[in-house]
């Protein structure tokens, strides 16, 4: 497999480390329900077939997390951004 | 007759004559050509049978002439470098060749494990399931020894492979694999528009099947214009040509990988590699791997003698070698015939065309002289040994033809595996009665006979308008040029599998002995899904993937269920296509060099001092500094802890992670990160720190200095360093990057000694440069700073006690460290300074009760670790929130404690399981686990630190370790975690 560093370029993908879904975002830790919300963001993921948003970090390069789309039915890789400022 | 074989042919061949190579076979000396493969030196000979069959011990021959060889599989070289399985069609002669028949005993012509044979009517597909159930325990001790003497092939070399192997990376628009008349078609219209092309071919002769045929194109012979085309696209600086190179995987992304046999046709030597493993990344590929012959179904079929019709051809006409004095020919199609043609033309006696239709066309049966049996089918060969007649049924009844050879074409399958790597499965075509590609990996294009076009004119053709599609996909222009001239020679086939009325076996898998009755045994159990026909009868699952048989096997699995062929389906296609030398893929990683070794700046120095070396993540450190005269690592370990808490030690510490922080959110930053506040540091000051995951358990630990107001250095534990920095640059990138803060990982640019021990100060004061004051007030415990030493230096100096005693760590630029630690020793001599490793380091971390890895292992809390104090209530931070979830709050989670054996001269191990006095010693009444264990030297027994329930509040409790593989039963008292100077007066002092 091969991602498209917005940095680097077109990259091997051993030089990146997979983490997941990029769509859960962290939540407010005051609110009166953050227990149940902090459960969902910790734990639950879709499991979608098609074009997935997912975080990957590029530690043997630029070491930028990205946003990467990835087909999760035939691992196409349809873009790649830098993560900073998607969440 | 020539030297190299009574079946040698006077003239033609793509081998050297002059040039003779001799090998052995068993240790008997023989001689081949050069451009001989193993097989067609044994054919050239007149050797028939080459091995023995898995399970029935059948002597087989060679059958075909490429990779898909079922049968011919040899053992080559010898000792270390032996080498099993290897199919002799493929191996290319060398001079000094070491071969040797397998699976047989005593002897390839008379094996007495051809008992097996015998006993086959009571060894049917799934025996191993059904006759060996009973006694159980017989199946370990008897039957699978029994077994596995008698089944199988090739024995391994039982020691480490000799050899080195590569790895190497390619780029390209255009990968071609396969140089037939569509691989190179489709790489010349590549090469041509100007793009970078690699051409990947199996063989060690590029041309594919015009290496084999005698078909002219553009008037000439085909094998004559495929060097033409090899000799332009060599001269195209912008094409690789890879022979011997075996594209065996299509990955994601365009990623292939291939084994080029770098040195496998040479003689042993150090100055090669033996193989490349190549990963070749393409922007389009064309597929134009050719196709492969199958064989037809009838008794004896297996018997050496029998051969693929094209690879009699391929032997005639590229080995110039007959397979038999007289060759009778067996075909259900046009193809076959070219055999006949092939080999009359060489002066090969034919004693029959056999074909299974009852006409064919005018033209081509007037293509052929000798006699055509139309209508016919081979029942049975007949031996005894190797073919000596075929039983022909006709309509007016049977004959025996007379023949020493039997060449069979059941049509051909075109060679869809890695069309089929990323899940598309093959469709059938009737037309061709075979499978052809369907959904393609993407940027795939499928050429020639690979896609089901089984002439010359289509492949020509076809190639080279693949070549242009890609190339025209990727932006190159392309100009006219005119296509070679072929003629579509006839192909036409009618299917034709099973042929009844023999008591003898049809085989459909030759390597792993699977026949026509053993797929109608399965169909009758209910196994009729492809994929449990395959598992059951094990059909397609030797070396060779079933390349000859699988299609054959589903055409009889069709046929018995009434369902077609189409409807039946193949199994999964998955890579490697061929067996692939895991020597190969390890490449040069492998032994010591199987992943990189970090070595501390100290390294070369803890050496000299005879240090023994432990792995810790990805470094190596020193252990212990052994002494002469010390009984063991336990009395040296107890003599650098003596030194520590007596005098003054030093020790390595660079390995711990050390990350940098510059800006005016820094400090907000590390609020955020770590459980406990650290905007409220002072310049000047450190503080130990503990950080969790977003889940709630612990992560990691280690300090925080605070250098300037928006300057910041942080330690992390040694394993730990590239996860918390990976951590760090997500919650910084993706969960914060309002904040204004860089993070720097500084790791390898700072050298950081452990200066620890009452006269720890003493030392420092010899190599501290003045004005830096060391005092107590002006650089008290946890203050940390920038200074000098040396003169001149740069330096950091941080108060730090991982030992409980007065302590400090000083760091210098890395390139500094070696000549520190020897600086420091010196300093340190008039004070009893002595080098500690690990060893030492973790036995004092034990009596001070720190946690490290032992009890940071992912599944305990703050609280479980003793720390829940730190954890502020005043700020959200990494696992605030779920740190709250009630189990992990809860009063009987397992807590840290430290515990004592009660007779002082137990030994505590770590492992042990904690179970109350009262209760038996099992895991019902399991409360706790001994996380560390040391010998103490300053109290003289052993001491531990747990994780025991309710842990803080049984002090004083007497529970028992239990370690019943070990030591059985030791009876501990619960304490608090810290055993020396629990105040901590000496680190202040």
């Amino acid at each position: 497999m091969r991602i498209p560093c917005p940095h680097c370029g077109d990259r091997d993908v051993r030089e990146f480390v997979y983490l997941g879904d990029a769509a859960p975002r962290r939540p407010d830790a005051h609110a009166p329900d953050a227990l149940a919300r902090f459960v969902d963001y910790v734990y639950l993921r879709d499991n979608p077939a098609g074009p997935h948003r997912e975080l990957w970090y590029h530690g043997f390069g630029c070491q930028a997390w990205l946003v990467v789309t990835r087909d999760t039915r035939d691992h196409d890789i349809l873009g790649a951004t830098p993560a900073r400022g998607v969440s | 007759m020539t030297q190299s074989g009574p079946y040698r042919l006077a003239t033609g061949g793509l081998i050297d004559r002059r040039v003779a190579m001799r090998f052995t076979l068993d240790e008997r000396r023989m001689r081949g050509l050069a451009g001989d493969t193993l097989a067609s030196a044994l054919l050239a000979a007149g050797e028939r049978a080459i091995g023995r069959s898995f399970k029935y011990h059948r002597p087989r021959g060679v059958m075909t002439a490429g990779p898909e060889e079922p049968s011919a599989l040899v053992e080559l070289r010898a000792d270390a470098r032996r080498e099993p399985n290897s199919k002799a069609t493929t191996v290319e002669l060398y001079d000094g060749l070491a071969a040797a028949t397998q699976n047989c005993w005593p002897h390839v012509r008379f094996d007495l494990m051809r008992l097996n044979s015998l006993l086959a009517p009571f060894i049917p597909a799934g025996f191993y399931y059904k006759t060996f159930m009973w006694p159980a325990s017989f199946w370990e001790r008897v039957y699978e020894p029994l077994i596995r003497r008698a089944a199988g092939l090739g024995r391994a070399a039982g020691a480490a492979d000799p050899d080195t192997y590569e790895h190497a990376n390619a780029f390209c628009d255009v990968l071609v694999v396969g140089s037939g008349p569509a691989g190179l078609a489709a790489a010349l219209a590549a090469a041509r528009a100007g793009a970078r092309v690699i051409l990947c071919e199996d063989d060690f002769v590029l041309g594919g099947r015009l290496a084999a045929e005698r078909h002219e194109i553009d008037g000439a012979a085909g094998f004559a214009w495929s060097q033409a085309a090899i000799a332009e696209l060599a001269a195209c600086p912008e094409v690789r040509l890879m022979r011997r190179t075996m594209v065996f995987g299509v990955y994601d992304g365009g990623v292939h990988g291939a084994i080029e046999r770098v040195a496998d046709h040479l003689p042993a030597t150090a100055s090669r590699p033996r193989q490349r493993h190549w990963r070749i990344v393409a922007r389009r590929t064309i597929l134009a791997a050719g196709a492969i012959e199958r064989g037809l179904l009838f008794g004896g079929n297996d018997r050496p003698g029998n051969v693929m019709a094209a690879a009699a051809r391929t032997y005639a006409n590229r080995f110039a070698v007959s397979v038999g004095r007289r060759v009778a020919v067996n075909t259900n199609n046009d193809d076959g015939w070219r055999t006949a043609i092939d080999l009359a033309a060489h002066g090969v006696e034919v004693s029959a065309l056999i074909d299974t239709r009852a006409s064919v066309p005018a033209a081509l049966a007037a293509s052929f002289k000798g006699r055509v049996i139309l209508g016919g089918q081979v029942v049975s060969s007949k031996g005894p040994g190797s073919v000596r007649a075929a039983v022909v049924q006709t309509a007016r009844g049977r004959e025996t033809i007379v023949c020493d050879a039997l060449a069979v074409s059941g049509g051909w399958n075109p060679n869809v595996a890695l069309a089929c790597h990323h899940d598309g499965r093959p469709v059938w075509r009737d037309a061709i009665a075979a499978f052809v590609p369907g959904a393609l990996p993407k940027g795939t294009i499928v050429a020639g006979a690979a896609n089901g076009s089984l002439t010359l004119a289509r492949c020509l053709a076809e190639g080279d308008a693949a070549g242009r599609a890609a190339v025209e996909q990727l932006g190159f222009r392309t100009a006219a040029h005119a296509l070679p001239k072929a003629d579509d020679e006839p192909s036409e086939v009618t299917a034709f599998w099973h042929v009844g009325g023999s008591a003898k076996s049809a085989f459909v898998d030759f390597q792993n002995d699977v026949t026509a009755a053993d797929i109608a045994l399965a169909a009758r159990e209910g196994f009729r899904s492809v994929e449990h026909l395959k598992r059951y009868t094990t059909l397609g699952m030797a070396t060779d993937q079933g390349r000859t048989a699988n299609v054959n096997g589903l055409a009889v699995m069709a046929a018995l269920t009434g369902r077609g062929i189409a409807e039946t389906g193949t199994t999964r296609y998955r890579p490697p296509y061929n067996p692939v030398a895991i020597g190969a893929l390890a490449g040069h990683h492998r032994g010591k060099a199987f992943r990189p070794i970090r070595r501390t700046p100290s390294h070369a120095w803890a050496e000299r001092q005879n240090a023994p070396f432990v792995e810790v993540g990805p470094w190596l450190r020193a252990q212990y500094f052994p002494r002469a005269g010390e009984a063991d690592w336990l009395a040296t370990v107890a003599r650098e802890v003596r030194t520590v808490r007596g005098a003054v030690g030093l020790c390595d510490v660079s390995t711990l992670g050390k990350i940098e922080l510059h800006g005016p959110d820094a400090a907000a930053f590390l609020d955020r990160l770590y459980v406990n506040t650290f905007s409220t540091l002072p310049v000047g000051r450190a503080r130990y720190g503990l950080m969790l995951r977003e889940d709630g358990f612990a992560l990691d630990d280690g300090t925080v200095s605070r250098l300037g107001e928006t300057r910041w250095f942080m330690t992390t534990t040694t394993a730990n360093a590239g996860r918390v920095f990976q951590h760090m640059q997500f919650c910084h990138q993706v969960l914060w990057p309002e904040l204004d803060v860089q993070v720097v990982s500084v790791t390898d640019q700072w050298a950081q000694f452990s200066v620890a021990g009452p006269r720890a100060r003493d030392t420092l004061r010899a190599i501290v440069d003045p004005p830096f004051d060391l005092g107590n007030a002006a650089f008290p415990h946890m203050a940390a700073g920038e200074c000098t030493v040396a003169g001149g230096v740069p330096a950091r100096l941080y108060r730090l006690s991982f030992s409980g005693e007065l302590a400090y760590e000083i760091a210098v630029p890395a390139r500094y460290g070696s000549s520190l630690a020897e600086t420091l020793m010196r300093a340190g001599e008039p004070h009893g300074i002595a080098p500690y490793g690990t060893e030492a380091l973790a036995v004092m971390r034990i009596e001070k009760g720190h946690v490290a890895g032992n009890e940071l292992d992912g599944r305990t809390t703050a609280r479980d670790l003793g720390l829940g104090r730190m954890v502020s209530a005043k700020k959200d931070f990494i696992g605030r929130v779920m740190a709250q979830r009630p189990a992990l709050v809860a009063p009987d989670r397992m807590t840290l404690i430290g515990l004592k054996p009660v007779d002082r001269t137990r030994r505590l191990r770590a492992g042990a399981h904690l179970v109350p006095r009262r209760d038996a010693a099992d895991a019902a009444h399991d409360e706790g686990v001994v996380t560390s264990a040391a010998f103490s030297p300053s109290l003289a027994h052993w001491i531990g630190l747990g994780l025991l329930a309710r842990g803080p509040q049984r002090h004083g409790e007497r529970v028992w370790a239990a370690d019943p593989v070990r030591d059985g039963m030791v009876e501990v008292e619960v304490c608090p975690p810290c055993f020396i100077d629990p105040s901590g007066e000496r680190l202040r002092g």
